[in-house]
């Protein structure tokens, strides 16, 4: 397999009045399909590949140390104490779910939107989703103290005739977070058939034939069976949608149905939303950028490609800032004491510190994207995507610590501090993230390889007819 | 044509490879025309009005996905109401009792509070319903097909575009369909065994 040269300097150059290309260096169907192929079928990967499993793997037996130390002593090996009950884990899930959240947008949304140029970037970002909600789905699992009676989130019937308290936001992000990560991961596996069958086809080894060919079940291509695997893409498409809008909406909630200044305010699911958009893409680009270059898919995630997902972290990074200066506005023109209070607090208050890390990563850094020059620029895009993530944890520390350290009576005032336990966990869920995502990008088709076909313009099953047409 | 087809007890199909959309487009046309309605048509990715040139029917799935949901949404307002409103003993059916929570002055039966949970669990019984309603109208997962034993049938999900008709098909005669399939002008006729 040769690779195909990249001329057209990465699919950038504008032209009104023709369409830009949507992936590039590929004229027919075989060497799309071996050109993606190659990841999975390269007997090794790239040494870059090692050394970050070595790392994640590392990262994540550290997570699994500190999970098994926090079962064994209980949640008093983390800072969380009076007042402030809610400290990293809840920041932390608030982060990965949030980062789960570009993946079904761009499988979803920029499907029912036909923003064709999703085909290549929607397969790793679904998987990114579908990692990033197990980190999320760890944190509360771990928080609620004793373990072993997690199932009690469930509505299980039980000997003691208890049940879940339906009326808690609490619990409807139970049920939020696990109907995101089902539909996510079924969207993903719904995507994935065609292409597992393209690798079962092509399988050198008799392992390879059998797994990827029972994972594939059986898929023949038939366009019978075709005609009902596009409805029920649509349909998810259509069902992800409004439930990928409403997973950070009620995640929001947990805070925002509570009657805490700085948290009891009708701005929260819209603007949560935004941020998760947000931190998603941030995510996206973070993971796109090296995959790219180690696995030379330069061709269909082209400068262009990145340039849209900048576009997209300029757009939702403005609603996020948006948001920031309204509660701000609302705070003080409503009079509430409290709420004002809050406000001022967080901007100048012990937490000014993380407060204005916040602003300056996601509010000024993502401005940059108004020029073309930064869209353009790996690095730029590297690093300003790098910021947001730190930015965004930082809001969701902001919200959750701010406001509980100090509420309304200042005899309940506290300070939080995390402990180096709270850290390591934190930093041993991307172990877990990335060693997911690793083993994804060595064993699974990264792209979508019928969906990029199907975008070619030698898809068009009357690409010559045009011209007798024209004559008739 | 690489394979001069002779009629055999085994034979199942006979298949044409085409290597563009609009020769599989055409093909599929004129097999309907000539009356064939067992056949089918194998591409790497979904082309664009295949299915309809084919004269394959609308699915009902959509219709499948609406009732899927609609038992989600009462099952859950079933769930809520009978496990936070009311003290329902169904011992009789279950063994299970419902629970009356009242809470901070709450009214028994709080819709608006109940609303995240019924939308969650309409979409999730309707993705449900989506995707294992496919694959059941599919007969996926399918463990033994001619078309998946053939080895010269392998380009399917890479870039080669198959026409299958059955020798179940009424219509189906061994040397007048291998002339039909010659005339359609295939890069291959590769006879399917069963």
């Amino acid at each position: 397999m040769t690779t195909l040269p990249v001329d057209n300097p990465m699919n950038v150059d504008e032209s009104p009045d023709t369409r830009a290309p949507l992936i590039i260096g590929h004229e027919s169907f075989d060497t799309v399909t071996a050109e993606i192929c190659r990841v999975n079928e390269a007997k090794k990967p790239p040494r870059a590949w090692y050394i970050a499993m070595a790392m994640s793997v590392s990262l994540l037996g550290l997570l699994g140390c500190m999970v098994g130390y926090l079962i064994f002593t209980g949640v008093g090996v983390w800072g969380n104490n009076n007042p402030v009950m809610w400290g990293f884990p809840i920041v932390n899930f608030v982060f990965w779910v949030g980062i789960g959240h570009a993946g079904t947008l761009i499988s979803a949304i920029l499907f029912l939107f036909r923003q064709k140029w999703r085909t290549s970037i929607n397969r790793f970002a679904e998987a990114m989703t579908i990692f990033a909600v197990i980190c999320a789905g760890l944190f509360p699992g771990i928080h609620i103290g004793r373990v072993w009676l997690a199932y009690w989130l469930f509505p299980i019937p039980n000997q003691m005739d208890m049940w879940p308290q339906f009326r808690s936001p609490l619990l409807w992000d139970v049920f939020a977070v696990s109907t995101y990560f089902t539909v996510s991961l079924l969207f993903w596996y719904v995507g994935l058939i065609p292409d597992l069958a393209t690798l079962r086809d092509r399988a050198t080894s008799k392992i390879k034939a059998f797994s990827y060919g029972l994972f594939s079940l059986g898929w023949r291509g038939s366009m019978r069976h075709w005609h009902r695997y596009e409805r029920a893409y649509l349909l998810l498409a259509a069902l992800a949608t409004p439930l990928v809008l409403s997973v950070h909406s009620v995640v929001s909630f947990d805070f925002a149905v509570s009657q805490l200044p700085g948290w009891h305010t009708t701005i929260f699911p819209p603007y949560f939303v935004a941020g998760a958009i947000f931190s998603g893409f941030a995510m996206v680009l973070t993971l796109a950028i090296p995959a790219r270059e180690l696995w030379g898919l330069k061709n269909f995630i082209t400068l262009r490609h990145l340039e849209n997902m900048a576009k997209i972290v300029l757009l939702t990074g403005s609603m996020v800032g948006y948001a920031y200066g309204m509660e701000f506005f609302i705070a003080w023109y409503s009079g509430e004491l409290y709420e004002s209070f809050a406000f001022v607090n967080r901007a100048f208050g012990q937490y000014a510190w993380a407060y204005w890390i916040m602003v300056s990563c996601n509010v000024i850094t993502p401005q940059i994207f108004w020029f073309k020059a930064c869209r353009r620029n790996i690095w730029v895009l590297f690093v300003a995507s790098l910021f947001v993530n730190i930015g965004m944890w930082f809001e969701r520390f902001v919200i959750t610590v701010t406001s509980l350290a100090q509420d309304f009576l200042p005899s309940s005032w506290g300070w939080y501090e995390p402990t180096w336990v709270d850290f390591v966990t934190f930093l041993g869920s991307f172990g877990l993230f990335m060693t997911l995502f690793l083993l994804f990008i060595r064993y699974l088709p990264v792209l979508a390889i019928a969906e990029i076909k199907a975008i070619m313009p030698a898809a068009d099953p009357h690409a010559h007819d045009h011209d007798e047409e024209a004559h008739e | 044509m690489s394979t001069a087809p002779t009629p055999n007890d085994t034979l199942w199909g006979l298949a044409a490879v085409f290597d563009t959309p609009a020769k599989i487009m055409h093909a599929a046309k004129a097999t309907r025309e000539r009356g064939f309605r067992w056949f089918d048509c194998h591409t790497p990715f979904p082309v664009h009005g295949l299915d309809f040139a084919m004269g394959v029917s609308y699915t009902i799935l959509p219709i499948l996905v609406f009732f899927g949901g609609l038992t989600g949404t009462c099952l859950a307002i079933f769930l809520q109401t009978f496990t936070n409103s009311f003290e329902l003993d169904i011992w009789a059916l279950v063994p299970v009792v419902g629970y009356q929570f009242e809470v901070s002055g709450k009214p028994l039966i709080s819709t608006p509070a109940f609303v995240p949970v019924a939308f969650e669990l309409t979409v999730l019984l309707s993705a449900l319903t989506t995707v294992f309603g496919m694959f059941v109208l599919n007969k996926l997962p399918c463990l033994y097909h001619p078309v998946l034993k053939s080895t010269q049938l392998k380009r399917i999900t890479d870039d080669r575009f198959v026409l299958v008709i059955e020798a179940g098909d009424p219509e189906f005669v061994m040397e007048d369909a291998t002339d039909f399939l010659r005339s359609l002008d295939p890069e291959s006729i590769v006879e399917l065994e069963a």
